[in-house]
C-alpha cells in the first residue's frame, strides 16, 4: 500500500489541467515505475496524485503535418519499440527502448515520465537530445514548447512548472537522406540495469563518406543528460579516421561533468565516454551507409 | 473508490484504496496467491501478471489503473482442471525448485509466447529479463518455453 491520499483519475487533459491548477500540490503519475519507488523509498504519505492512464489524448505515434513525428506523453517504451513509423523513420530509437528495465518495466514506464523524472540516467533522453526533440507543456492558461535540452535544468530538475503536463514529444525527422543513429547504453547486466553511460549520436553522411553532421549526447555523464557540441564541431566536414576518433572522444570527456557513484567512478566514466563516443559515432556513420573499417 | 476490470475471465467489481497496488487488490481482495511478493521494487517479476496480454509487476501498478481492463494470472492459465502446455513443459523439464518465481516466468513466457510462437533462444532470454530465478539457473526454464514453442 503507497501512502496515497487521494487519487484523481481525469478522463480528458482539460480536466487534468484544470484540476492540477486547483491542486498544485499534487503529483503527476505517469507509468508509475519511478515515482512509486520514490513513494516507497522515502515512505511518502498522504500524497495526492493525479493519473494520467484514462488520457487518450496522450497516447498514440504520428506524423503531424509539418514532419514532426509526434510521440504521447503516456507511449510505452514497449509502444515506441514496436511502433512501425519508430521503426521505419527512427529505427535506432526503436532499439534504444528496449534498453530500459525488462519487459514488465517497458510495458508500464512511459517516455513522459522518464523525461519529468529529470534522472540523469534516463535511457531515452541521449536518443531524444541528440535528434533534438521538442517537449510540448501545457496548463490551463495555454500551451509551450521547449527544447529537450532546455527542459533539464539540473539533476532530478526540470522546467516543468507544478500546474503543467507533459503532454508529447515532438521528434524532427533527419532530412538527410543519409543518416543514421545509434545509442549505445553500458551497464553491468544486459536488462534490468541502470546505465552507467549512455551514448547517443545521429550522423549524416555525404556521398563522398564525409561526415556532414553528427549530434551527440551523453546520459549519467554530467548532472543532466548533454549535448557535446565541441566534439561535434570537430566530426562536421570530416572523413572519420582513427586520430579523428581519439580527439573526438577526448573532446566529449572535456564537455562532460561525471561524478563518481556507486556505479562507476568519475575515472572510469571519463574513459567510457571516450570510448564509447567514438564507437557509437563508427557505428552511427556506418548505419548512415558510411564505410569504416577500424584497423586496430 | 470502485473499479470494474476482468479476472481470469471473471467479471470483477471491487471496492479498493487509491494507493492500493494490484499486487495487493489480486492476494488481499481476490486470494489469488498465486502472484508472489517479491522484492516490491520491481526488480524480480515474481509479482508478475497480465494486464491485457501484457506482462506487469503487479507491485509496482495502482490497482485502480486496472480499472475497464482484462488480467492474468497464474489460476486463469489452466483449463478445466487441465495445465496449460507451457505449465506442464515447466514440471517436465524441471524449470521449478521452490516454485517462488514460477507463476511471473510462466506469465512472461506465456506473453511472449503468444506473440511470437516460435521464438529464439535469445528472444526467450529477452522476454524473460524482467525475472528472477534464485534456484535452479534458467537453463530449464528455457528449455522449458522452448518445448511449449514446440508442441
Amino acid at each position: 500500500m503507497y501512502g496515497v491520499k487521494q487519487l484523481f483519475v481525469p478522463a480528458t487533459v482539460k480536466e487534468a489541467l484544470e484540476w492540477l491548477h486547483q491542486n498544485p500540490q499534487a503529483k503527476v503519475i505517469a507509468g508509475g515505475t519511478d515515482l512509486l519507488l520514490k513513494m516507497r523509498n522515502q515512505a511518502m504519505r498522504e500524497v495526492v496524485l493525479v493519473s494520467l492512464h484514462k488520457l487518450k489524448e496522450l497516447e498514440g505515434i504520428e506524423i503531424l503535418p509539418d514532419g514532426t513525428l509526434r510521440i504521447g506523453a503516456m507511449v510505452t517504451f514497449t509502444q515506441v519499440n514496436r511502433s512501425s513509423l519508430v521503426r521505419e523513420k527512427l529505427p535506432f530509437l526503436a532499439e534504444a527502448a528496449v534498453t530500459m528495465g525488462g519487459p514488465q518495466i517497458q510495458n508500464v514506464a512511459t517516455i513522459g515520465g522518464n523525461l519529468c523524472n529529470g534522472a540523469v540516467s534516463a535511457d531515452s533522453a541521449p536518443s531524444l537530445l541528440a535528434l533534438e526533440a521538442r517537449l510540448v507543456l501545457e496548463n490551463r492558461e495555454g500551451t509551450r514548447e521547449v527544447s529537450l535540452e532546455d527542459f533539464y535544468l539540473g539533476p532530478g530538475r526540470v522546467d516543468l512548472k507544478e500546474d503543467e503536463l507533459l503532454t508529447a514529444i515532438k521528434i524532427p525527422l533527419p532530412r538527410h537522406n543519409k543518416w543514421g543513429g545509434y545509442y549505445y547504453k553500458y551497464s553491468m547486466r544486459r536488462a534490468m540495469d541502470i546505465s552507467t553511460l549512455g551514448c547517443a549520436v545521429v550522423c549524416a553522411v555525404e556521398a563522398g563518406g564525409q561526415v556532414s553532421q553528427a549530434r551527440i549526447a551523453l546520459g549519467t555523464a554530467a548532472p543532466t543528460p548533454i549535448r557535446c557540441r565541441q566534439a561535434e564541431a570537430l566530426v562536421a566536414g570530416r572523413f572519420l579516421s582513427p586520430d579523428l576518433l581519439i580527439r573526438i572522444g577526448e573532446t566529449a570527456a572535456g564537455e562532460a561533468k561525471p561524478r563518481s557513484s556507486w556505479r562507476a567512478s568519475k575515472e572510469f566514466r571519463l574513459e567510457l565516454i571516450k570510448e564509447l563516443t567514438a564507437r557509437t559515432l563508427v557505428q552511427a556513420y556506418q548505419n548512415a551507409g558510411g564505410e569504416y573499417r577500424d584497423e586496430n | 473508490m470502485k473499479i470494474e476490470c476482468t479476472v481470469n475471465g471473471q467479471r470483477e467489481i471491487i471496492e479498493i484504496e487509491p494507493g492500493e497496488t494490484l499486487l495487493e487488490m489480486l492476494r488481499n481482495r481476490l486470494g489469488l496467491t498465486g502472484v508472489k511478493k517479491g522484492c516490491e521494487v520491481g526488480e524480480c517479476g515474481a509479482c508478475t501478471v497480465l494486464v491485457e496480454d501484457e506482462p506487469v509487476d503487479s507491485c509496482l501498478y495502482l490497482a485502480a489503473r486496472v480499472d475497464g481492463k482484462e488480467i492474468l494470472t497464474i489460476e486463469g492459465l489452466s483449463q478445466g482442471g487441465k495445465l496449460s502446455k507451457l505449465q506442464q513443459a515447466f514440471i517436465d523439464e524441471g524449470a521449478v525448485q521452490c516454485g517462488f518465481c514460477t507463476p511471473g516466468f510462466i506469465l512472461s513466457a506465456h506473453a511472449l509466447l503468444k506473440r511470437h510462437p516460435q521464438p529464439t533462444e535469445e528472444e526467450i532470454k529477452q522476454g524473460l529479463a524482467g525475472n528472477l530465478c534464485r534456484c535452479t539457473g534458467y537453463q530449464n526454464i528455457i528449455r522449458a518455453v522452448q518445448k511449449a514453442s514446440n508442441e
